[in-house]
């Protein structure tokens, strides 16, 4: 294999792992601002031992986000270098702003939430909660609109030639509300709200299944469900809006996502099936020009195909239409499975139905399927290119770098990671066991503790 | 390209403070990695991980910001840097990697071999970490081979000459100076005796050091020190440094900790600050061919984007400064032994 395909997926890969743990970061950080919010209003303990327990786990989920995070930044410069250039002038404002106005924030305040119960007054450490929530989803911002820029430049010119050929910015606003960037921000935020809410739902059934710590697990679902319902319903409305978006702004992508080549005929909406490009036949159930009524509330438009485009700025098509279709898919059974344990749990029946708490405790899964899919649909969909338009992958790659280094650091890297994620489970199913325990508290009560 | 109010020298100051923070904040955990393994009973070595417990991530979030400032202010030098250097980033990420996993994970379970094999990647990786740290410190200051295209032209090797590998040494000896003196303020009884001897070990390991860097930069990279012979006035920021130093062992003497962190802190960023008046306005140089180094000046950012950047740093320095202080002023104090969390 060559440097560039090395490269690729070595990006994919630390990305793909790195993606795991935000999403539940910024989920969980609503839910821990709620939990505590509640206690702190009805004085509950019940709800103080939940906050604590989620506290304790959002803690592991936060260092190891911030370990393969890391990875992520390095990474432009360590394989992407030209692309760096290209791109810093632009992405600087954004990863300033994230440095300054999230990073800081989430990390210093971390300390306040795990570290601090005893050490500062239950008001100040509520405003700790909320502070980390914050600066979880202030990060999403600054990412999804550097991210988006890529999708939809705006708000730049091109300067220099040869190497030092570079965009460079004209307008912050112009970058910040870049054509896609509010659209696929709020689309990410709200899957990592439902992440976060999966994830909670999922180990409370758990305990339910069990018959322990049951009274905390009440108390957890009775705010992870409707979020997790409010979540998964929005999905599709958000969905929606930045797929409106793709087709205006990135029209091979959408034809990707639909299995789409013939620029004379309506789009189709596809549920189901494959496509295959090198024939231009998509072998689906779909229901007929669907996808152009809904775009268009016409279901008879044509809507641009993949035969508008030459073939060498086709997307692999076949692997964008696939997860695209995956993240739908999943999305829908999401919205199922999160009315269902409401309906129960409304009814005060959870606890009896035990095929549907099994259920729960496996759907944890099921937001991270959707992510990655819907990551991999929107990444993939924007090749050839690496900055869309503007700057092909190919051309983005370091050139000191040979490809027997990014073997090398590909190996380690699969290795190391396969070993932090083996150590991540265990270290998560070993406090999901311990529960959620007064014990570590209760000899903290003197003033110095950690 | 002389951008108005000097843009270019304002974001090599800013990178240089958050880089510096970097170097005084993780410094002194790295620092607390290599005394780690040198510490008596599992007690002691739970009670270091636990003075840097609420830290050590807020810690490298300065890291990461200043990756960040590097990439967003010269991005040239990112780029060049970071793939130029492939695989010493590459250990240094596994390093930073390790080192978060083995702090969340040794103390969860009893078992001895677990622990030991967790207390050794802490302290290798702590080490690792300071090391390649200071062997690219080092080469900023010997110089790469670049090309006319901005691109680094050597190999792994080029990077491991003896004096890149002396500053590493000397980063190593100075985070455990550094580290040790903070072991000292965060420990009582026996661990803080044991501490003590660190500091009064480390400080003489590293003055070993200093001495042998400061005699190799003059004698084979004199360039260093270009600025302090024709503005004198520089010469105040060794001065402090060198004062700073000394006064470490009288205020551990004296007993008076905190002081001797602080002149800790002082000494570190003294320290940088040598390195970045050394090095200003270029910030790789390229040796050979000094015609292809990367300064301030062809690396930098546009104007437009320069501006934006530090708008958004003037609006947000002075809360993340707040909050920083405050978040240190909540943990200050000494660990309490009888309720660990790691």
């Amino acid at each position: 294999m060559d440097a560039e395909t090395l490269a690729r997926i070595q990006f994919g890969l630390t990305a793909a792992f790195h993606f795991i743990f935000p999403p539940i970061s910024i989920g969980l950080g609503v839910i821990l601002v709620l939990l505590e919010g509640i206690y702190l209003k009805t004085k509950n303990p019940v709800y103080e031992l939940a906050t604590k327990f989620w506290v304790r786990i959002f803690a592991i989920v936060f260092a190891v986000g911030v370990a393969s995070g890391i990875v992520m930044e390095f990474q432009f410069g360590t394989n992407w270098s030209v692309y760096s250039r290209f791109v810093g002038d632009i992405f600087g404002s954004a990863l300033a702003a994230e440095g300054i106005f999230a990073f800081f924030l989430e990390s210093g305040f971390l300390a306040v939430l795990v570290f601090g119960w005893n050490r500062v007054t239950p008001k100040v450490h509520f405003l700790s909660t909320i502070m980390v929530m914050l600066g979880s989803h202030f990060s999403a911002i600054w990412i999804l609109v550097a991210n988006s820029w890529q999708q939809t430049p705006a708000a730049y010119k091109i300067a220099g030639e040869g190497v030092f050929r570079r965009a460079e910015i004209t307008d912050f606003w112009g970058l910040v509300f870049n054509p896609s960037s509010m659209d696929r921000l709020v689309h990410t935020v709200v899957a990592s709200w439902a992440t976060g809410a999966f994830f909670v739902v999922s180990v409370s059934a758990y305990y339910l299944l069990k018959q322990r710590h049951q009274d905390v697990a009440q108390a957890a679902l009775r705010v992870a469900i409707p979020f997790a319902v409010v979540a998964s319903l929005l999905q599709p409305l958000t969905g929606h809006k930045s797929v409106a978006g793709v087709a205006q702004n990135q029209p091979a992508k959408l034809a990707a996502f639909e299995g789409h080549y013939d620029s004379t005929k309506p789009m189709d909406l596809v549920l189901l099936g494959w496509t295959n490009p090198s024939t231009g036949q998509t072998t689906a159930i779909k229901i007929p020009g669907m996808a152009s009524w809904l775009l268009y509330r016409d279901a008879q438009r044509p809507v641009i195909g993949l035969d508008r485009f030459p073939k060498q700025d086709w997307p692999p098509v076949a692997w964008v239409f696939q997860t695209y279709h995956l993240m739908v898919g999943v999305g829908m059974l999401m919205i199922a499975l999160s009315l269902l344990a409401a309906w129960r749990f409304r009814a005060g029946k959870l606890p009896e139905c035990k095929g549907l708490l099994q259920a729960l405790v496996v759907a944890v899964a099921l937001p991270h399927i959707a992510n990655q899919a819907g990551w991999l649909s929107a990444e993939l969909g924007r090749q050839p290119w690496i900055v869309y338009g503007l700057l092909r992958t190919s051309e983005g790659l370091s050139k000191s770098v040979p490809g027997s280094h990014v073997l090398t650091s590909l190996i380690l890297f699969t290795v190391i990671y396969a070993m932090l994620f083996a150590l991540f489970l265990f270290l998560l199913d070993s406090k999901i066991k311990e529960g959620p325990t007064a014990k570590v508290e209760s000899k903290r009560s003197d003033r110095g503790l950690i | 390209m002389d951008y108005p109010f000097d843009l270019q020298t304002t974001w090599f100051l800013l990178v240089g403070v958050l880089l510096t923070g970097y170097a005084i904040l993780d410094g002194f955990d790295l620092g607390i990695g290599t005394v780690y393994l040198l510490a008596k009973s599992d007690l002691h070595r739970r009670t270091l991980l636990n003075a840097i417990g609420p830290v050590w991530d807020g810690n490298e979030v300065w890291l990461i910001t200043g990756g960040g400032a590097l990439f967003a202010a010269f991005p040239h030098v990112y780029a060049t840097v970071f793939s130029g250097f492939y695989l010493p980033f590459m250990l240094l990420l596994f390093g930073l990697i390790f080192r978060a996993v083995a702090i969340e994970f040794r103390s969860k379970l009893e078992s001895a071999r677990w622990r030991q094999a967790w207390d050794v990647s802490f302290g290798l990786a702590s080490v690792l970490i300071a090391l390649l740290a200071g062997v690219a410190l080092g080469n900023m200051i010997v110089g790469v081979p670049l090309g006319p295209d901005m691109e680094y032209k050597g190999t792994f090797f080029t990077l491991l000459n003896p004096y890149s590998v002396l500053v590493g040494v000397t980063t190593v000896a100075l985070f455990t100076m550094h580290g040790s003196i903070y072991a000292v303020l965060k420990t009582e009884g026996e661990l803080q005796e044991q501490a003590r001897k660190w500091v009064f070990g480390s400080i003489i390991f590293f003055a070993l050091c200093y001495l042998l860097t400061t005699m190799a930069t003059l004698l084979f990279f004199p360039h260093m020190a270009e600025k302090f012979r024709t503005q004198p006035l520089w010469l105040l920021v060794p001065m402090v440094n060198v004062l700073a130093l000394f006064n470490i062992p009288r205020e551990i003497y004296r007993r008076n900790e905190m002081m001797a962190f602080l002149s800790s802190c002082v000494a570190v960023a003294s320290l940088m600050a040598l390195f970045g008046i050394g090095l200003y306005p270029n910030l790789v140089l390229s040796n050979p061919n000094p015609e292809y180094s990367l300064t301030i000046r062809n690396a930098s950012s546009s104007e437009a984007s320069l501006t934006i950047m530090l708008t958004i740093a003037i609006l947000g320095m002075p809360f993340v400064l707040a909050y920083t202080s405050a978040i240190y002023w909540v943990f200050r104090g000494k660990v309490n032994t009888q309720a660990l969390h790691y």
